[in-house]
């Protein structure tokens, strides 16, 4: 077992009664993203959206989360407060049941980053540009179990000596040194 | 590239189904900047005096502002261009939302109607992609209720919705558009948009807009957030609830009504009720608008929250905003309950909600003193909420005594006759207004009553105070962080400002300080109107966060054009001047600026005429009111002279009456 690490969990905190559907989250993520920076604005391409249907009275700020391949076995549809939510609406991947999380042209999946940035942001844009606090941002410090990290040329050496006997990978390794340095 | 705009504009013609993509001359935005500048341009170009409000060829434009749809705080706004069949005049009524930002996404600064189309339609937008589909399903559908339907049926619920409901198609002079949370109601512009066969525009839009020096323009809107947050937790001392905040009065979020209801007029415009709010009255109405309040709302891009969704038990969820709320309830001389519910139907009906409740208020009132009958209204109810009702269901379809309310309070009292014309007291060139009525006149509201374009005083208000402080200390505290003055004199006409005696109204501020006021405060609503942000952030609140000194800023970064405070200044009164062109070529002249009658008590005759020349003459207008050749030429507007000179405009004083025919003349009484 490995010894125990520090690592910043960095965590958005969604208030869904606090959302006014301003949708000004959407613009300051889709402006941070571009190229360059803040070049333009497009809220298709913005990686956090405002699931939104006044009517109902309902408003959930989304983050794009992973990239998935393949749709899930089912769909989950909630019920809360007697409010209807959308299928998928708490969902955040950029999946091929829905045309969220995608960008517009190309169809590319996108990814929330917390506006990871150099120099870095204090807090990420769209929670910067929430004056009704729907969006609040915290980090906070969490041990975690370090596991012992193989370097990538013991798991590549470990592969070859599977197949090829560690005698043969030993007597290969003298060999080039040899020709090396002639 | 174009910057911050997308140098496009959609053509449609509906009479012959034709739709167009445009190109647009970048020199027009340097001149006009945007929004109302460049559609009055369009309007100049296109709509001569002879075009009716009902023709093919009277124009609905429906414009984003320069700055719409950037990440400049508050810039949604939709204005709305058209001859107005109540006024006879241009009207521009605009409305916040989402729908701007979502043409500005789909690659278009304006969409231009003209002609008819033969059967109701509604307009695609999505994208590159813009088809005029058949609407015959959604005809006597309800304004928020066709939006859903075409989302619904467009599979598309990111859409961005405008309609109009009933009264639109039948052609109401006081119908609005509806967006959802927002409308464009002043003006009749929905019965344009009715006449024209036109049920709805659908955008949808997925493309980048562009913005010319991003960081610059990021750091102006990270400054003006900051300032908000600011402005919001120090609200503004010495003035009443109503006007210490930001945003649009803050109707949906307060309970206590005390100001509105013992100082606005009830019914038909008539009583002030001293006295009317008391505790139980708080209490219930503070019932009320709890248990139908289900969340305060934003549109598009704008930390204030002045719209709420309301969900009255046993009717559908509608959205509302500001002094609707309220409107309904005095109009009809009842309670909040009743004007909450009364304004869903409304608001699906799609009709003006200043107008509406004021032209049902003149109508009870013919009718309790025997002007018009139960030969008139057959049916008509006995009991009060009732019967306001049954008016509005008659006005929207235009149904007896409704076909001639839906003319609005002028055009009904001239075709009912009898001495109605005396009801039809609280209008501004035909068009109705906020029901106030106050004692002593004030010479800065004089000025902007009498010649303010968009014929309503909250689109024209709102960087000076309204009346002065009590003591210099006051005064003192007030000026001191005011930095949104376009010059330092102003603090000093406001230092000066006394509540009695020599220094206070009606004769202080004087007339040449009143004409530097009323300039300042319409010129900030005409940069507004033509960048597309907010008046709520901006020239309606004092102290607001965009103001004459950043807002080239916010020009010149977003969209790469030169601009200074003089140069925004000029195209301001350039577009003030154009518009006041087109209606003077519409017969407008001196003797249609005024307000009501009755607006003050205490009224001046000759300081209001002495108001009136010097503001005229400050203006570069003649006598008449009239821009001068000179003045014109100042502003590059020859094209204006040149045309006024070859129809005799300047000739005219005036004596020859102004069009006095309803727009309906196939439905005199």
């Amino acid at each position: 077992m490995g010894e125990k690490k520090k690592k910043i969990v960095k965590r958005i905190n969604v208030d869904v009664d606090k959302c006014n559907g301003c949708r000004a989250c959407e613009t300051a993520c889709s402006a941070f993203h571009a190229t360059p920076k803040y070049g333009s604005v497009n809220p298709a391409r913005s990686r956090i959206r405002v699931i939104h249907e006044p009517l109902k009275d309902i408003y959930v700020p989304v983050f794009a989360g992973e990239y998935t391949p393949a749709e899930c076995m089912g769909r989950d549809k909630y019920t809360i407060d007697g409010k209807e939510y959308d299928e998928c609406a708490f969902c955040r991947a950029s999946c091929p049941s829905r045309d969220l999380f995608k960008e517009p042209d190309s169809g590319l999946p996108l990814k929330c980053d917390m506006c990871e940035s150099d120099p870095d942001l204090k807090e990420p844009l769209c929670v910067q540009w929430c004056l009704a606090d729907a969006l609040t941002y915290e980090e906070r410090e969490e041990e975690v179990e370090e596991e012992v990290e193989q370097e990538e040329i013991d798991i590549g050496l470990e592969a070859l000596a599977d197949k090829y006997g560690l005698e043969k990978i030993m007597d290969t390794v003298a060999r080039m040194s040899e020709s090396k340095k002639g | 590239m174009r910057y911050a705009e997308t140098g496009f504009n959609l053509e449609i013609d509906l009479s012959r189904g034709n739709i167009e993509r445009v190109e647009t001359d970048p020199r027009l935005t340097e001149l006009h900047v945007g929004g109302l500048g460049t559609s009055a341009k369009i309007m100049w170009d296109r709509v001569p005096p002879e075009v009716e409000p009902f023709s093919p060829d009277n124009l609905l434009i429906f414009s984003t502002g320069l700055l719409g749809g950037t990440p400049a705080t508050g810039a949604n706004r939709t204005i709305v261009s058209t001859i107005s069949p109540q006024t006879l005049l241009m009207a521009y009524s605009m409305m916040g939302g989402f729908w701007a930002p979502e043409l500005k996404y789909a690659g278009y600064d304006k969409v231009i109607i003209r002609g008819k189309s033969p059967d109701l339609v509604y307009l695609w937008i999505n994208n590159d992609k813009v088809e005029l589909r058949d609407a015959s399903h959604l005809k006597g559908k309800g304004a928020t209720e066709t939006a859903e339907l075409i989302r619904q049926e467009l599979a598309e619920p990111k859409a961005q919705v405008a309609s109009i409901g009933l009264a639109g198609e039948n052609r109401v002079y006081f119908a609005s558009i509806e967006q959802g949370r927002s409308s464009a109601s002043r003006g009749g512009i929905g019965a344009v948009m009715g006449d024209k066969g036109l049920k709805a525009i659908a955008v949808r839009g997925t493309k980048d807009l562009n913005i010319a020096r991003p960081a610059e323009f990021m750091e102006l809107c990270n400054e003006a957030l900051k300032y908000i947050t600011w402005r919001n937790e120090n609200p503004i001392e010495g003035v009443m609830t109503i006007l210490q905040g930001l945003g649009s009065p803050q109707e949906m979020a307060v309970h206590d009504e005390k100001w509105h209801t013992e100082n606005f007029a009830w019914g038909n415009s008539r009583v002030r009720r001293k006295g009317f709010w008391n505790e139980e009255i708080a209490k219930e109405w503070m019932e009320t608008l709890d248990t139908m309040r289900t969340r305060l709302i934003s549109c598009y891009n704008c930390p204030m929250k002045c719209g709420a969704t309301i969900s009255p038990p046993g009717q559908p969820t509608y959205m509302m905003k500001c002094f609707s709320k309220l409107t309904y309830t005095m109009g009809a001389m009842s309670d909040l309950d009743f004007g909450l519910r009364i304004a869903q139907r409304a608001t699906e009906y799609g009709v003006d909600g200043f107008s509406t409740p004021q032209v049902m208020a003149f109508a009870v009132e013919l009718y309790e003193d025997g002007i018009l009958t139960d030969e008139d209204m057959p049916g008509f109810p006995s009991d009060n909420e009732e019967r306001f009702y049954w008016l509005l269901d008659r006005i929207v379809r235009r149904e007896g005594i409704g076909d001639i309310l839906a003319n609005g309070t002028h055009w009904a009292a001239q075709q009912i006759g009898k001495g109605a014309e005396k009801y039809a007291h609280n209008n501004i060139k035909k068009h109705e207004q906020l029901p106030l009525k106050l004692g002593m006149l004030n010479p800065i509201y004089f000025l902007m009553y009498a010649t303010g374009a968009k014929i309503n005083i909250t689109q024209i208000e709102g960087q000076f105070p309204q009346a002065p402080f009590p003591t210099r200390e006051e005064r003192e505290a007030f000026v001191k962080d005011w930095s949104q003055v376009p010059d330092e004199k102003f603090k000093e006409y406001f230092l000066d400002w006394e509540l009695r005696g020599e220094y206070s109204i009606p004769n202080y501020p004087t007339p040449e300080m009143c004409c530097d006021i009323v300039e300042w405060q319409e010129t900030m609503h005409y940069i507004d109107d033509a960048t597309g942000i907010c008046a709520g952030l901006s020239s309606f609140p004092l102290k607001p966060p965009y103001h004459i000194h950043n807002l080239p800023k916010f020009i010149s970064s977003g969209t790469g054009i030169d601009m200074d405070e003089a140069g925004l200044w000029q195209a301001a009164k350039r577009n003030r001047n154009l518009v006041r062109a087109i209606n003077i070529g519409r017969g407008m002249r001196r003797k249609d600026e005024k307000p009501p009658e009755d607006h003050w008590r205490r009224r001046f005759p000759e300081l209001e005429a002495k108001l009136l020349d010097t503001y005229y003459k400050f203006k570069g207008w003649n006598n008449e009111g009239i821009p001068t050749k000179e003045s014109l030429h100042e502003l590059g507007l020859d094209y204006v002279s040149e045309d006024f000179e070859k129809r005799g405009v300047y000739s005219d004083n005036g004596d020859t009456p102004s069009k006095e025919t309803s727009t309906e003349k196939d439905k005199e009484v």
